[in-house]
């Protein structure tokens, strides 16, 4: 039995597990990454339009703040999210961005003077201030009141995951790539690694760690179509999911993109949308402000996919030979913004649709692009059920997104919850907690499992045809688990995906090889792959309101009263069905009590305590002027942070002055 | 209507003693739109569950699916059929280590030159997480982003001659780092400490500017110039 021993082992090597990995390095320990495929080619790397942080540098950007970027976050969420979670996060992203800055990003600058923006389809004349000139700059996003997306042109991922990626070389971080954890090893209580499978050679390790963390991306492969890369297909949830102890979170809760190209699903940025691009229907229309008079085109994403599909119903949608869509124009920019900022929106154009978008509008539909719900942690990135398992970025839900996430918050996400949770890692492993316990014997067992699991899969005794099984879960996620979805047609579905997880469990194999052999790989995650779109299917059908990304037809209404919980699923070792829970959002403690979001349905039935909490939040707004000292009196989070990261952000209207003064 | 494409496909599995490099070849209806991407997976859905190859993103920003198409190194996930001929010849990347068939571990090398040329931003110091950020001229951030979109697909690598000959030359890719770096002033390395890493026959000396690095860019870096400038700095510090 071969083992591999580390302090911390991390399973992704997007830019979540490598922010996570370089601090629990830094803290002394010894850490090891697992990927897939190469680190530098992890999904990270497709993010395009940027990421927020309120530097508050632009001239549209000056008077950000945490506060603000706190209040556009819970709202995008649909009040979902964990507020908690959400002040550490604003706090934190200005400091990522600047790390960032200084590790190597070469994020765009201000450059001071007038400039020309496109606002609301109108060419208007920006003049940025002399003290910001070089700073970082930034652009508009969907709901967001202030330009607060820091942006390397639209590579921002690319620029972001070669930095940190670089980075982690630097640091003598191993990344042991083309392998695949296929089960995390655990007692019931405690986890202690994962067996690992090399995807060249097809052996299998053990990998024993004190603190295991999944960093392993969404599972946005489980529908059709979807902007995710190929290899986005849920396995770390799924890990996490078998051991039957540790629970995900918010898994119907999944965001659509309103504009990826037709047919390909490739996405073209918000940033096209945030720079001016207009949406345009089959007469040329922009019929976005007759739905959002007040955000128009940059209203949240779930809210603005739900309008083109809406406006797609009534008729004015564009016929195609691969169905509907509508036009994405942005030849309102000028063909110099486009070469300059939306670059690899120019590529993808010209090479996935023959066209020039400086010349040419877009053919655009909403498509699957982000996984909300995840592994659900606590806000120190643990599993509450299964000690020294943790997680962060995509793959997580510590819950910074409740229903809906905002663009640019996710790749901020991905490096604060590294810095963040590395730290908590790192105290965990030198705590009493974190000592090594494991026995070998634990880890042969489920080693021998493995294994065996594996030749009978390769023995391929079954008659099922794993490549149809698995078009009709796309194509079924795709029908009912959508950006509409009613209780019938899930009812359905549920049914359905049961049936095709047993029948992906009998495959025929034509070939029996256990090493590189793409056919084995497809039939050992398509019963995970099932698993995971059961949980989000169930999700969906168990919850019978409608918030942020999940529209339930039969259930319109915003159900404060009923559904301001989370929803928690765990899958009991040796039953055929997941098992669903719930953990209720206290509203009591939250900084920013239920309201309306400011653009999409007002639709909401309250809470009996939103009132309530809502008048003691107003009478300490009205009792305290400074933003600091309010924000500790309604919901201290400081205490919370690693000592570190506790210390206020400078801008340029927030100097911080001396020293002494930055760390209160 | 449609055209056939037949597909000429490398096939070998290193590790299989019994297995002999041969050509196989699949024959599919072409349709509207479709890519090599689109292609290989339907010739694996349909035809051949064993034929092994790299699609990530398959957007053309994650370098996986380099790949030689009939001659010449490109990205397979945006390269549409439509622009090639009724047969098309594909071949695994040279000058990196076979995995199976189209597979071929660029990761590797990659890893392993970046280790060689240190090619990352040598901080003078850790940044002050609380503090505004250190400016930079507007202009230099987008000159160091164009020298950054490098997606170390290898595709240089596969058409480079020196590469061919020498396992250790760092190739367009490598040298192309080490001018991002210099460009970068938040790199503190002078051109001596470049000089170490990169100035001898596997980095700028051992270039024999046949330049089919620069002809084959997928993102269009401007090789040739980068590594004529970059030769002529290191042959004046080495002369120094
Ligand atoms: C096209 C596109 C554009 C986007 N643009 C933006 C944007 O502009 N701004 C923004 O904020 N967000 C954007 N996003 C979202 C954002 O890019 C992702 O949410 C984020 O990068 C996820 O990072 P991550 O580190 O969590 O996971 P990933 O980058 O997905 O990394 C996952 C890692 O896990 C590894 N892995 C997975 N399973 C296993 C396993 N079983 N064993 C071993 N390793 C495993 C993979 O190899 C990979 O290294 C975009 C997303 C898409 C699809």
């Amino acid at each position: 039995m071969k083992i591999i021993y580390s302090d911390v082992l991390v399973i992704g090597g997007g830019l979540a597990g490598l922010r996570t990995a370089i601090a629990t390095k830094r803290r002394g320990l010894d850490t090891l990454i697992l990927s897939l495929v190469p680190a530098k080619r992890s999904h990270s790397v497709a993010a395009q339009g940027g990421m927020q942080a309120s530097l508050a540098n632009a001239a549209k950007g000056r008077g950000d703040n945490e506060d603000v970027h706190f209040e556009d976050t819970v709202r995008g969420s649909d009040w979902g999210c964990d507020q908690l979670v959400a002040r550490m996060f604003a706090h934190m992203a200005p400091k990522a961005a600047r790390e960032l800055a200084a590790w190597g990003v070469p994020w765009n600058r201000v450059r001071a003077g007038a400039h020309e923006a496109v606002i609301n389809g109108e060419r208007v004349s920006l003049d940025e201030r002399a003290e910001a000139h070089g700073l970082i700059t930034a652009r508009d996003f969907g709901g967001t009141k202030k330009w607060r997306t820091c942006y390397t042109s639209d590579g921002t991922g690319h620029a972001m995951l070669y930095t940190v990626s670089d980075r982690a070389i630097a640091e003598s971080i191993p990344v042991h790539e083309r392998r695949e954890a296929l089960a995390l090893i655990h007692d019931g209580h405690r986890c202690h690694g994962a067996v690992v499978r090399d995807l060249v050679s097809g052996e299998l390790t053990a990998y024993l760690a004190r603190a295991t963390v999944v960093a392993t991306g969404g599972y946005g492969r489980i529908w059709g179509v979807s902007t995710n890369a190929l290899i986005n297909e849920g396995m770390g949830a799924a890990l996490a999911l078998e051991t039957g102890v540790a629970r995900l979170g918010n898994m119907e809760a999944v965001q659509f993109h309103p504009t990826a190209i037709v047919p390909a699903g490739i996405l073209v940025t918000e940033g096209c949308r945030g720079d001016g691009g207009l949406l345009r229907d089959t007469d040329g229309y922009r019929f976005m402000p007759d739905y959002e008079p007040e955000k128009k085109e940059l209203a949240s994403r779930d809210v603005v996919s739900r309008r083109m599909a809406e406006h797609m119903r009534k008729g004015k949608g564009v016929k195609s030979p691969y169905g509907e869509h509508l036009w994405l124009d942005i030849t309102v920019l000028g063909a110099a913004h486009i070469d300059k900022n939306l670059r690899e929106v120019k590529d993808i154009c010209h090479y996935f649709l023959g066209i020039d978008p400086a010349k040419d509008t877009i053919p655009v539909r909403p498509t699957q692009h982000y996984s909300m719900g995840g592994v659900r942690t606590d806000h120190r990135g643990e599993s509450p059920w299964l000690g020294g398992l943790f997680s962060c970025g995509e793959a997580a839900c510590w819950d910074l997104h409740g229903f809906n996430r905002l663009g640019g918050n996710s790749v901020a996400e991905t490096v604060v919850s590294g810095m963040l949770i590395g730290e908590y890692v790192a105290d965990f492993c030198q705590s009493d907690a974190g000592d090594l316990t494991v026995s070998t014997a634990l880890a042969r067992e489920f080693l021998a499992r493995e294994v065996a699991h594996l030749r009978a899969i390769a023995a391929g005794r079954g008659n099922e045809d794993g490549v149809a099984i698995r078009r009709r879960m796309e194509a079924i996620m795709t029908d009912s688990v959508g950006l509409f979805r009613n209780g019938p047609h899930l009812e359905a579905t549920v049914g359905e995906l049961a049936e095709l997880l047993v029948r992906s469990q009998r495959l025929a194999m034509r070939g029996h090889r256990l090493d590189a052999n793409p056919e084995l790989v497809a039939a050992y995650r398509l019963p995970r792959m099932l698993k995971i779109a059961l949980t989000v299917a169930m999700g969906a059908l168990a919850r019978t309101e409608s918030r942020g990304a999940h529209a339930r037809e039969d259930f319109p209404a915003r159900n404060d009263r009923d559904w301001l919980k989370r929803t928690l699923v765990r899958w009991p070792e040796g039953e055929g069905a997941p098992a669903l829970d719930y953990e209720p959002l206290d509203i009591t403690g939250m900084e920013l009590p239920p309201g309306v979001r400011g653009y999409g349905a007002k639709n909401i039935v309250d809470h009996p305590d939103s009132a309530c909490r809502q008048g003691e939040v107003d009478e300490a707004r009205a009792a305290i002027a400074d933003r600091h000292k309010l924000q500790a009196a309604l919901m201290p989070f400081r205490q919370l942070l690693p000592e570190r990261y506790r210390g206020r952000n400078e801008r340029l209207d927030e100097p911080l002055g001396a020293r002494s003064e930055a760390r209160q | 209507m449609t055209r056939r494409l037949t597909l000429s496909v490398f096939r070998h599995n290193p590790r299989d003693p019994a297995s002999v490099p041969r050509q196989d070849r699949f024959v599919l209806g072409e349709t509207a739109g479709m890519t090599l991407f689109i292609a290989l997976n339907r010739v694996r859905d349909e035809q051949d569950p064993s034929l092994n190859f790299d699609f990530v993103c398959r957007a053309g920003v994650c370098g996986s699916c380099a790949m030689v198409i009939n001659g010449r190194p490109g990205l397979a996930c945006r390269t549409q059929t439509k622009d090639l001929p009724d047969e098309i010849h594909l071949y695994p990347l040279p000058n990196f280590e076979l995995i199976g068939d189209l597979s071929v571990n660029t990761g590797k090398w990659m890893r392993g030159m970046s280790e060689r040329l240190e090619a990352w931003t040598h901080l003078a110091g850790e940044p002050e997480h609380d503090r505004l950020e250190t400016p930079m001229e507007p202009e230099l951030a987008e000159a160091i982003y164009e020298l950054d979109r490098c997606i170390e697909c290898g595709c240089c690598v596969a058409a480079c001659g020196t590469a061919r000959m020498r396992e250790d030359f760092v190739g367009a890719v490598g040298m192309n780092k080490l001018a991002r770096f210099r460009l970068d002033p938040r790199d503190m390395r002078s051109d001596a400490a470049f000089y170490q890493v990169v100035g001898d026959d596997s980095g700028v000396f051992g270039c024999m500017a046949l330049l089919g690095c620069h002809d084959v860019c997928p993102k269009a870096l401007p090789l040739q110039t980068q590594i004529a400038y970059l030769r002529r700095v290191m042959a004046r510090t080495g002369i120094l």
